[in-house]
């Protein structure tokens, strides 16, 4: 197990580090919200990191990646969870690009993953129907037709979906709604006639939209992986995904510790800085607590991964709770610690706490992780 | 690494002559657990046994050095052998104070005629020791110590009372913080060694609300003791009962992780859980303790992957991380919850006390449960382990 950095990930950390402070600062959020822009990201800025490999970092060098590995990317995720920085890594490469390299076959991955690589396209994966996680329950159907299919139903919270350039859409081709085998994975253009996309704006100002499917051919090659068969990988790619996220939501809530620390160091009353009384210094203490387990919890995950652990899914409901209730109550301490201030457009906390909520709920949350820990040990 | 292999077969190979066979069994009970000392008792003649044939190789205190009777391993190589123990199942062939707490104190602070006196001792469980810290009137704030050394010219004169002294009725040497200077708090505490035997000494066990009584109230009146019993500087204690504590809080935040000392035959929560509430389709029948089965598994978890990552980057060289500072506190807050869970999933079957209608296993969780209570009071209680993160790792001012 590798809970310690080699040298060559403390660079790579050092360099994200750098990249997202000067690059991508939570201003840089500010300013997308503020201007209702229409991406929703920074293209330049998305470029720059593909530029610097960290599109490619999952993705093999015959396809112009870095194989930096998923410790590599969840350092650089970690540094991207400080700045809140809205970029398509959670979509395209945690997502779409995890699931070309599991399922894709040789003409897909060629064509996805340099395309990915290189920082040109943009990919979402349209997954949920309903407000809660529940990879399982799938209602939108893909009827074949001919060597063709046919896609009906309805996706909601895809994220990036309303930027994508190429979509991964999971659909039933059999069996009932709550089956787990009968679900396959199909690439959809966006622009194909009967899909609408309609953009959401979430509390933490990124990217996400509902999608329709109204009787949506698709040719056969769009099939990603087999057919009926896209559950395991799907459990995968999204098991990658809770641990990525985990990883952001750990520089998330390192960030917000870091700054309601300096707060409390600055903030007086009563004649005193508020740090010094021992109601708040002993929360943070316990905060601290929280946040060192969390972090042994995102570095063995990602190792698990790295290493194709066959305790991957048990650990990234681990992860995944964790750092959703740690995100949430870190959040909600920091806010109450900031005070007044904390309530405040003007002071990022609020930022931060919007934030964790979304990330909590994306890919499940810690009550549907406890959940699933449980089943997966058997109780 | 070719070295370390060989280590490792030479050590399984002895193990595997050495170890007697009722050593690899489990513990049933408290009383099984060897401590030594002068009036060490066995009920089982093979625990001696093993003690002396762990002894005789150091390996009861394995880094310590040889000429003190220590192993002289590695540690790598100390991985090695506590690897190869646990292959075979092996019980602890010796439980010691003097190996967790003293002996790597006088390893530090000791002079010479001081290690060659005591530590051979200590490894090879001829002599137990106990530690003689609180006071009444200085728990938390252990610096308020009062017990009073006296230079008496050629000895020193003790009088005074500690308090929650670990089996000071069974033990044969105790090592003390006295007050040598009244007029300072810090700086005029010493750290003092003597025999329980000694005139003066007296020690009245306590009894706990878990029934037992490992804990003493010890007397001093007049106790004589040689002035080459003073470890280090007069009025420099302070500095060797800080270190001291650290190997104590090490030990005692093992605690959490649900393996020691939890006397339990019951397995998992989880199998507790189905065994005392039912299930339902392979689920246990309550979603409400299934869920908090869950939580507490996933921080039991998450601590010991935190305890694993602190002992790599200090292998790595990073020092002690920050990490380390939260062990005592997030342990045993740990371990009062896991027993808290025990007796939810149990009902009245983890509420007996004694006799008919319980077995010995339920009795052992009412009574540990009772036990961990003091995890988070023992060694520094989770409110000073907090103080101590938020001025030292956070540098919260007072």
């Amino acid at each position: 197990m590798a809970l310690v950095l080699t040298e060559e990930q403390q660079l790579l950390r050092d360099t994200a580090t750098q990249f997202f402070q000067e690059r991508l600062p939570v201003a840089n959020l500010r300013k997308l919200r503020d201007t209702r822009d229409a991406t929703g990201f920074d293209r330049a800025a998305w470029k720059e990191m593909a530029d610097l490999g960290f599109a490619g970092i999952m993705i093999s060098e015959k396809y112009g990646g870095t194989e930096f590995g998923p410790v590599g990317l969840g350092l650089v995720l970690e540094q991207a969870g400080r700045t809140l920085a809205a970029t398509p890594l959670v979509s395209t490469v945690l997502l779409c690009g995890s699931a070309v390299q599991l399922a894709g076959n040789a003409t897909q991955r060629q064509e996805i993953l340099s395309a990915i690589a290189a920082g040109e396209r943009i990919m979402a994966l349209a997954l949920e129907e309903g407000p809660h996680h529940n990879p399982s329950r799938i209602a939108t159907r893909a009827e074949a037709d001919g060597t063709s299919f046919r896609i009906t139903g309805k996706k909601t919270f895809v994220l990036d979906g309303h930027v994508a350039e190429q979509l991964i859409v999971v659909a039933r081709t059999s069996g009932d709604m709550n089956d787990r085998s009968g679900i396959t994975l199909f690439l959809v253009d966006p622009k194909a006639d009967g899909v609408k996309v309609t953009r959401t704006h979430m509390v933490d100002s990124r990217n996400a939209a509902n999608i329709e499917f109204n009787n949506v051919s698709v040719p056969s090659s769009a099939v990603l992986g087999s057919i009926d068969g896209g559950n395991d990988v799907l459990e995968q790619v999204l098991d990658i995904a809770r641990i990525g996220l985990s990883a952001e939501m750990l520089g998330l809530v390192q960030q917000t510790f870091d700054t309601t620390l300096a707060y409390l160091k600055e903030r007086k009353q009563f004649g005193k800085v508020i740090g010094s009384f021992q109601a708040l210094q002993h929360r943070m203490a316990v905060l601290f607590a929280e946040i060192e387990l969390c972090r042994s919890v995102v570095l063995d995950a990602l190792s698990a991964i790295e290493a194709r652990r066959n305790d991957v899914p048990l650990l990234a409901s681990l992860a995944k709770a964790r750092l959703s209730d740690t995100a949430t109550l870190m959040t909600n301490e920091g806010l109450q610690m900031h005070g007044g201030m904390g309530m405040t457009d003007q002071f990022d906390i609020g930022l931060f706490m919007k934030r964790a909520r979304v990330a909590a709920a994306s890919f499940g949350d810690g009550n549907f992780h406890r959940d699933r820990f449980a089943n997966l040990e058997g109780y | 690494m070719e070295a370390l292999e060989k280590f490792r077969q030479e050590t399984r190979a002895w193990l595997e002559e050495n170890c007697p066979p009722s050593m690899r069994t489990p513990m049933t009970s408290e009383d099984e657990t060897v401590w030594g000392g002068r009036n060490a008792k066995y009920k089982n003649p093979e625990a001696k046994l093993w003690l002396d044939r762990m002894a005789s190789r150091g390996w009861t205190a394995p880094t310590w050095p040889k000429e003190y009777g220590g192993g002289g391993l590695t540690k790598e190589e100390n991985l090695v052998l506590q690897q190869e123990l646990r292959r075979i199942k092996a019980r602890p062939a010796l439980s010691s104070f003097g190996i967790w707490m003293l002996g790597p104190a006088l390893l530090e602070f000791a002079n010479e005629e001081q290690k060659k006196e005591h530590l051979p001792k200590i490894v090879r469980g001829e002599i137990r020791w106990c530690q003689g810290y609180s006071e009444p009137g200085a728990g938390s704030d252990l610096a308020g110590l009062q017990t009073k050394c006296e230079d008496k010219g050629d000895h020193y004169l003790v009088n005074g009372q500690k308090i929650w002294t670990s089996y000071a009725d069974k033990a044969d040497w105790i090592f003390c913080l006295v007050r040598t200077d009244p007029t300072k708090k810090h700086d005029g505490i010493s750290f003092l060694l003597f025999d329980m035997m000694s005139p003066g000494v007296e020690a009245r066990p306590i009894t706990m609300i878990s029934g037992a009584s490992p804990f003493c109230e010890t007397f001093f009146t007049d106790v004589k003791v040689p002035k080459k019993n003073l470890v280090g500087e007069l009025n420099k204690g302070w500095t060797i009962a800080k270190r001291l504590l650290q190997h104590e809080r090490e030990m005692i935040s093992g605690m959490g992780l649900g393996g020691v000392g939890s006397g339990t035959g019951l397995g998992g929560l989880d199998q507790v859980a189905k065994e005392y509430f039912g299930e339902v389709d392979g689920k246990i029948a309550s979603a409400q303790l299934r869920d908090h089965i869950t939580r507490q598994k996933m921080d039991s978890k998450a601590f010991a992957l935190t305890m694993q990552r602190s002992a790599e980057e200090a292998k790595a060289g990073q020092g002690p991380g920050a990490a380390s500072s939260i062990f005592k506190y997030y342990g045993t807050e740990l371990n009062k919850r896991r027993y808290e869970l025990l007796l939810e999933l149990m009902g009245t079957q983890a509420l007996g006390w004694e006799g008919d209608g319980f077995t010995d296993d339920e009795i052992g969780i009412t009574r540990s449960w009772l036990r961990s209570k003091g995890n988070s009071i023992e060694g520094g209680t989770s409110e000073v382990q907090l103080n101590v993160v938020s001025k030292r790792v956070l540098g919260l001012p007072d």
